[in-house]
């Protein structure tokens, strides 16, 4: 290996052009598309046929490029999407369907998708949805939900109409056709030609003491090998986390690590090096000590201790009290109780983090995916010891992210590695490395009473959540400090006490994840909810119809919202699809057998934005001498359509069609700080400094003229025009005078949320607005075999106003699927689930039809009355699902995921055969 | 050292005599097994040695040339004996990883949840093996040892899968039990090959996958359910008939639902054999 004299020569026709190279034995394909043919489009998600991003075409079959060594090409047409783009009408057309159903979000599965697609495309035109399923079912996605891709293929050729791009309406994705033909760049395509490569030495075990060997030895005993990266090449703190008081995990861990994947060591070498580095052969030994993996293991007595001064391994907790919860549960009616658990669950994201550092006239500059540029910049000025000044972060596009991508991963290391060689870096974690070492959902054990009384009006809710936090802090206290806030659900209970734990183990660290435990409180929630509603005979939906927060009635925190409480009416726009359903289910059942059918309702709120914190966000915009309009765009679009829906919000407010807005960022250099991307925030926020930098500029440029706020602004052919009625003014921009950044105009306007703190019983205003949402399944459950079907989903989401439609849509899909996953088949187990073939998410045949209800209840925050989305959709389907497996059966079940196995058991508990 | 893929089964000899060597026919096991380690020894592709795909017709039976691609199964004009190992290929991964993936390769790597082989323990599947030493001839059942264990030896390769024509009348069927729809690995699986008279079973092969270190024949149900009707088959299934099975517990599901599954499994198998899935 050590011979590159063992490189061959292979040669085939790569998109129709005869292609040669010299490649070492072994060697993937996927890699020789990308690192010596420069075909960057075919994407690698897990090396490991799991995925089907790196999908292409071998002789006209789809095949996992990963899969495939790049000599067996020898001889054979290769297509990849981009050359299917240029030379496949067909392929055109499928790009112009994926655009106009928005089937492409993150992006990163689209080439993959495709590809697969083409090839259906070329032998069945029309195909039918099971084809469809068929063909594309080798090919994750994580943002979807697959549906719009359904949709995309099926009607290929049927292009809808297009549309204005106001607010309100469903344009394309304003950045989807660099996506949709494989242009695109992620964190994996943009390292220069050259540029090293580093590899990160992990712990092999949950706790382990170590000792490195002769690190300068190593280096010097392996040619191409340029440097190792420990904690003592760190200037800074060796610290970084996201939460003042909880910076607690390090770049390289010293002398213990303290969950399996925690790194310890960087090694930096030659791409060739590197790829003929075995990790194996890295100096170091390792003692392994006994971890405590569990919240009882780790709060027991005796346990050892994983940070000084949190006693008990606990991290923190969080509380919210009003009246008196258990005074009201003596007197309720009727009163339910339950315990209810959830593992890990991992954000599968199909793009593993990646990208690479470099120095430029004495900064550091990091291009990487990230959902939080400005947090990047802060954990490095810690960590570097350098001034905001010499730091840079270029974000790349983002192959989803979910939360994990706001804390920090690759950066330091780049970072670090940049400075030590003074050259370019790159790293991809791979597939394992990226579950093993970055965040997860927190693991839940939570134990709730809920009573009410014989009206059906909820009285006393009690509720206490344990959440595994894992090894380090990350946002386990913004899970500890949001589930007591949203543990009610969006329902008024006057007598309320919840509480939570976050508690330290030897696991990786629990983070961010689409919800911030939300989801796994509603599980106990929502479920018991219907435990009540059996008991008092009364109709799920209707239980739920008499408890609903209204307009002027108290939150549990005493928040009272005069204006845009949006349940109601989500519970309300489910009930011709319930009463549908509870009809069906009961014909379908009455004809006997192992299958069974139920439907279950579940509702959700989510407070968007942070928890009684600042969270500002500002962005800016120019208006250049030729009437050129620019709008820096600094809210990370992780897939979740930012980039569309800010410029939607900032063309509207300036007055122009949105297609003639500029868009530049994300970039620390080129864009004010947006916030980062998370907590359903940015519509919300960042929209509404996008709303105020329009406004902001549109009344520069009518000052100008002196004309009304009711004028039309026009752009076009250099010029800029305002007209109110039929006369027409040219607004002389060449008189004014042109600023650094080439600007005559110029808006930048920053919007933080009115939020107040919460005192020690969680009292206060949280959140400026909450969004609503009520999920319905219809399942069918296999109970011979313990599988369980989710058939049909109708999903009514209160966005306040959906700015885009589509996007909408999209995230509602996509979030179901990730509930439906969690509910039904993911659990990340450290150790045992490291790769996508033993952690199951959802495939493109597990996800039935979802029909969305856009319910809009205007937010007087809101931009237009917007309110955020991201988080809310996954909140309901987990308990959802648990509540039809329920109707179907009769069986409650409390642990997710509710695998085949853990239903069966539970159904024979119950007696069934 | 190098990529080597002859087209002559001498050379192809020739090197694997050599020592030092691995086989690579689809990859679809091979790469994923190999990670990110470095490869440091001789690769000997076979995928374009004479004879080594394509399912033909001989001697009173089927050969299947050993890097036969399971997307080459699944169109194939076979009879309805073949029609369980047609339903296993297309539960072989996705369509990516059947349009790369080896029948042979599917048993050397003998996985217990490789979804080949059930079925073609159903067909009676012998393998052929070559070496300098000339061919021999194994039944699947010696072949697979245990897990990631095969009898090939270092200087063998297999150059086909054969299988006897399948007693008249009968079809074949699989059902694959995993968590997700599509690129799954199994929970448990059932290949049935059934042969109906009057309503009544006159042939039956049963064989599960998952549920021990190598899938296996079921050969007490199999006697069991000579002469029976849909009835008396679907209330017959006992768990006599599933001694030998050793299902495991993992993070798929615990062994006493592998066990259950399967019953239920052979239930729908022979349902389906009567015409009733």
């Amino acid at each position: 290996m050590d011979n590159p004299a063992t490189t061959t020569l292979t040669a085939f026709r790569l998109n129709g052009e005869i292609v040669e190279l010299a490649a070492p034995a072994g060697e993937r394909l996927s890699h020789s598309l990308r690192e010596r043919l420069g075909a960057r489009d075919v994407k690698i998600g897990c090396n490991a046929g799991d995925c089907g991003a790196c999908t292409v075409l071998v002789d006209g079959a789809p095949v996992c490029a990963c899969l495939m060594g790049s000599h067996q090409a020898q001889g054979a047409e290769v297509e990849t999407l981009s050359g299917l783009i240029r030379a496949d009408p067909l392929a055109r057309a499928l790009a112009d369907s994926f655009q106009a159903h928005q089937a492409a979000q993150c992006g990163f599965c689209t080439p993959g998708m495709m590809v697969a697609a083409v090839a259906l495309l070329r032998e069945t035109r029309h195909p039918n949805v099971a084809q469809v399923t068929d063909a594309l079912g080798g090919v994750l996605c994580r943002c979807t939900g697959y549906r719009k891709i359904i949709d995309a293929v099926v009607s290929v050729g049927t292009t809808p109409a297009p549309v204005s791009g106001a607010v309100g309406s469903p344009i394309r994705r304003l950045d989807g056709l660099e996506k949709v033909e494989g242009r695109d760049r992620f964190g994996d395509d943009v390292a220069p030609d050259g540029a090293l490569v580093m590899r990160i030495i992990r712990s092999p075990h949950p706790r382990a003491r170590f000792a490195f060997g002769d690190l300068e030895g190593f280096v010097a005993r392996h040619p191409g090998i340029e440097a190792v990266l420990t904690a003592a090449d760190i200037p800074g703190k060796n610290a970084f986390g996201v939460i003042p008081g909880f910076i607690d995990q390090p770049v390289f861990a010293e002398d213990e690590a303290r969950f399996r994947g925690e790194a310890v060591a960087a090694v930096i070498g030659t791409a060739e090096a590197m790829t003929a580095f075995d990790p194996t052969d890295f100096p170091v030994a390792w003692q392994p000590l006994d971890p405590v993996q569990t919240v009882a293991e780790a709060t027991a007595g005796g346990a050892p201790q994983l940070h000084a001064g949190r006693a008990a391994n606990i991290m923190c907790g969080g509380q919210v009290q009003c009246g008196d919860a258990d005074a009201a549960l003596r007197r309720a009616d009727v009163v339910v109780e339950g315990a209810f658990s959830s593992g890990f669950v991992e954000h599968a994201y199909l793009e593993p983090e990646a990208g690479f550092a470099e120095m430029q006239n004495g900064r550091v500059v990091v291009y990487a995916c990230t959902q939080a540029p400005v947090m990047d910049q802060d954990s490095l000025i810690e960590i570097l010891a350098m001034d905001r000044s010499r730091i840079r972060i270029v974000p790349t596009s983002v192959g989803g992210g979910f939360g994990s991508k706001i804390d920090v991963s690759i950066q330091p290391f780049l970072a670090l590695a940049a400075l030590k060689t003074g050259r370019a870096v790159r790293i991809t974690y791979t597939r394992t490395e990226s579950m093993q070492s970055t965040t997860k959902r927190h693991p839940s054990q939570i134990a709730a009473t809920i009573g009410a009384t014989r009206d059906g009006r909820l009285c006393g809710m009690r509720f206490h959540g344990d959440f595994n936090t894992g090894a380090y802090a990350s946002w386990g206290p913004t899970v500890a400090n949001r589930v007591p806030v949203h543990a009610s659900g969006p329902y008024r209970i006057a007598d309320y006490r919840a509480t939570s734990r976050a508690v330290y183990t030897h696991c990786p660290p629990a983070g961010a994840f689409r919800g911030f435990g939300v989801p796994q409180s509603a599980i106990a929630q929502e479920s018991l909810f219907d435990d009540l509603a059996e008991k008092l005979g009364l109709d799920p939906l209707e239980f739920r119809l008499i408890n609903a927060l209204e307009n002027g009635a108290p939150t549990v925190c005493g928040q009272v919202f005069e204006q845009g409480v949006g349940i109601r009416a989500c519970l309300t726009a489910l009930r011709p699809a319930w009463e549908k359903a509870r009809a069906d289910c009961a014909a379908f059942n009455a004809q006997g057998g192992a299958m069974r059918r139920g439907v279950g309702i579940a509702a959700g709120w989510y407070g968007c934005g942070n928890t009684s914190l600042p969270n500002p966000s500002t962005i800016k915009a120019g208006l250049r001498a030729d009437g050129g309009l620019v709008l820096h765009q600094g809210a990370m679009d992780i897939g979740q359509g930012a980039n569309t829906v800010i410029t939607q919000i900032f063309a509207q407010a300036f007055g122009v069609p949105v297609d003639q807005v500029m868009r530049l960022g994300g970039d620390t250099d080129i864009t004010p700080d947006a916030g980062k991307t998370s907590a359903s925030r940015q519509t919300f926020v960042s929209g509404n400094a996008a709303r105020l930098s329009g406004a902001a500029l549109r009344r520069a440029v009518l000052q100008m003229t002196n004309a009304p706020e009711d004028a039309r602004i026009t752009l076009g052919g250099g010029e800029v025009v305002v007209s109110e009625g039929d006369k027409a003014h040219k607004v002389d921009l060449s008189r004014l005078p042109v600023d650094a950044e080439g600007y005559v105009l110029r808006a930048e306007e920053t919007y933080d949320p009115p939020t107040k703190p919460l005192n020690a019983d969680g009292q206060g205003v949280p959140y400026a607005q909450f969004g609503y949402a009520a999920h319905l399944v219809v399942v069918e459950v296999d109970t011979a075999l313990g599988h369980v079907r989710p058939l049909q989903f109708t999903a009514a989401h209160d966005v306040g106003r959906a700015i885009n439609p589509l996007l909408v849509e999209g995230q509602v899909q996509g979030g179901i699927a990730q509930g439906l996953g969690m509910a039904l088949m993911e659990e990340f187990l450290p150790g045992r689930t490291e790769n996508l073939h033993d952690y199951l998410i959802p495939t493109i045949g597990d996800i039935p039809p979802i029909e969305t209800l856009i319910v809009e209840e205007a937010d007087a925050h809101g931009p237009y009355g917007a309110k955020g989305l991201g988080e809310h959709v996954l909140i309901p389907t987990a308990p959802a699902i648990l509540n039809a497996i329920k109707h179907a059966t009769g069986v409650r079940i409390r642990d997710v995921p509710a695998t085949p196995s853990r239903v069966r058991a539970a159904l024979k508990e119950a007696g069934y055969a | 050292m190098g990529h080597h893929s002859p087209t002559s089964l001498d050379q192809a000899l020739d090197i694997l005599g050599r020592g030092g060597v691995s086989v690579l026919a689809g990859g679809t096991d091979w790469f994923p097994a190999r990670g990110d380690l470095p490869v440091r020894e001789d690769i000997l592709d076979i995928t374009r040695l004479p004879g080594f795909r394509g399912i033909t017709r001989q001697d009173g039976g089927w050969r299947i040339g050993a890097a036969t691609r399971w997307a080459d199964i699944v169109r194939a004009d076979l009879p309805a004996a073949f029609d369980g190992l047609k339903a296993a290929a297309r539960e072989v991964g996705s369509v990516q990883i059947q349009n790369t993936g080896t029948v042979a390769g599917n048993l050397c790597n003998a996985s217990p949840a490789a979804d080949g082989v059930p079925p073609l323990l159903t067909l009676d599947a012998r393998l052929e093996l070559v070496s300098r030493a000339g061919v021999r001839v194994l039944p699947l059942e010696d072949f697979i040892l245990g897990v990631r264990k095969t009898a090939l030896k270092p200087d063998e390769l297999v150059s086909a899968v054969t299988l006897p024509d399948a007693p008249v009348g009968a079809r074949g069927h699989f059902l694959k039990l995993g968590a997700r729809k599509y690129l799954v690995i199994s929970i448990a699986m059932v290949a049935g090959l059934i042969a109906l008279r009057e309503g009544r079973i006159v042939s039956a092969r049963i064989a599960v996958g998952s549920c021990s270190p190598v899938a296996r024949r079921l050969p007490g149900l199999e006697a069991a359910l000579i002469g029976c009707s849909l009835a008396e088959a679907l209330g017959g299934i006992g768990p006599d008939h599933l001694v030998g099975l050793a299902p495991i517990s993992d993070v798929r599901a615990n062994a006493e639902y592998r066990l259950e599954a399967v019953a239920e499994a052979c239930r729908r198998i022979i349902q389906a054999a009567f015409g009733g899935m």
